[in-house]
């Protein structure tokens, strides 16, 4: 089970909703991969095209929590506002602050983040901020009352993989909150390594929704995070510098 | 009377006269819309009762995918 704030789920796959081909295959790859939470973000309508198909009537929305991001916001007030416009519909009161602070590699702002979390936690949101992997700010992110910390395993939509698992590994030790493991994961590889390093969960969007076969690697990425968490659970064993044999070496028949 | 709609002037029908009856107007009304008018978020329960007026400026936004 993944807590996050008063909220429990039973996937650990947080699934975007960017960049499908199509509505059919989108619909799909969101039922196999059997995610509690998708994410969205918040646009302008076109008001003149009202029969334009409402991608949250598509997904049947009813059955999972939304997670609106603040993608596009450049500081803390924009991102605040985002956060403020979807709370309106009524739908959700989770956030994923998402301030990007380069335009090139979509890094987020850090002090534009951390501003951002202080202010939508003072209004009550359940706060989720994507971060760096930088270590001293996911502790910052915490200590103010971040409800889960969502550090990148390499730039957005890059599908890089996780870059520094040595940072993850110190946020994810030291962290009393869930840290979900957001941006960059390009293969079940990537997001089952970052449930072994004890990640709490994963939010992949890119990964799925531009792989040859969306549907396939949705399920692919169901079955990597289950397996990183088993993994993660059952305790690997130590790394040794030479071999140690598995068959006994006593009784052995020689003629 | 003329409203400033998602950023463009629209000289829209004087008995569009509150956000309900605008969306509704636009046939929004089934659709998941939330309304900023005049930099104030409404909520939902607030479309019936807020007035529209000359020089107004509406945003209109709704979900759509991202990561």
């Amino acid at each position: 089970m993944l807590k996050i704030g008063n909220f429990t789920f039973n996937s650990r796959l947080l699934l975007g909703t960017g960049k499908y081909p199509d509505f059919e295959t989108q619909k799909k790859a969101v039922d196999v991969s059997e995610t509690d939470i998708l994410t969205f973000t918040v646009r302008r309508m076109n008001i003149f095209e009202p029969q334009q198909p409402d991608l949250l009537q598509q997904l049947d929305v009813g059955r999972y929590t939304l997670l609106p991001n603040t993608a596009g916001a450049e500081n803390a007030e924009e991102a605040v506002r985002h956060a403020k416009l979807a709370k309106a519909s009524g739908l959700c009161d989770m956030i994923k602050v998402e301030v990007i602070g380069c335009k090139k590699t979509l890094l987020p702002d850090p002090v534009e983040t951390l501003k951002a979390t202080e202010m939508l936690l003072e209004e009550g949101f359940t706060v989720l901020p994507y971060t760096s992997d930088d270590v001293v700010l996911a502790k910052r992110l915490e200590e103010m009352g971040a409800h889960a910390i969502m550090p990148g395993a390499s730039p957005i939509g890059s599908g890089q993989g996780i870059l520094n698992p040595h940072q993850l590994d110190l946020i994810i030790e030291q962290a009393e909150v869930p840290v979900i493991v957001d941006a960059g994961i390009g293969s079940p590889a990537d997001a089952a390594a970052a449930m072994e390093l004890g990640a709490d969960g994963v939010l992949l969007n890119t990964a799925v929704s531009a792989a040859d076969d969306p549907v396939k690697m949705a399920e692919a990425m169901k079955l990597a995070i289950q397996a990183g968490r088993l993994g993660f659970e059952a305790g690997r064993i130590p790394k040794k510098r030479y071999a140690a044999a598995s068959s006994p070496m006593e009784g052995m028949s020689r003629t | 009377m003329n409203v400033k709609l998602n950023g463009e002037w629209h000289e829209i029908p004087d008995h569009l006269d509150d956000v309900r009856t605008l969306l509704s107007h636009f046939q929004l009304d089934s659709r998941v819309v939330m309304v900023e008018l005049n930099d104030t978020i409404l909520e939902k329960s607030e479309h019936g009762n807020s007035q529209l007026h000359e020089g107004d400026q509406i945003e209109l936004v709704q979900f759509v995918g991202g990561g």
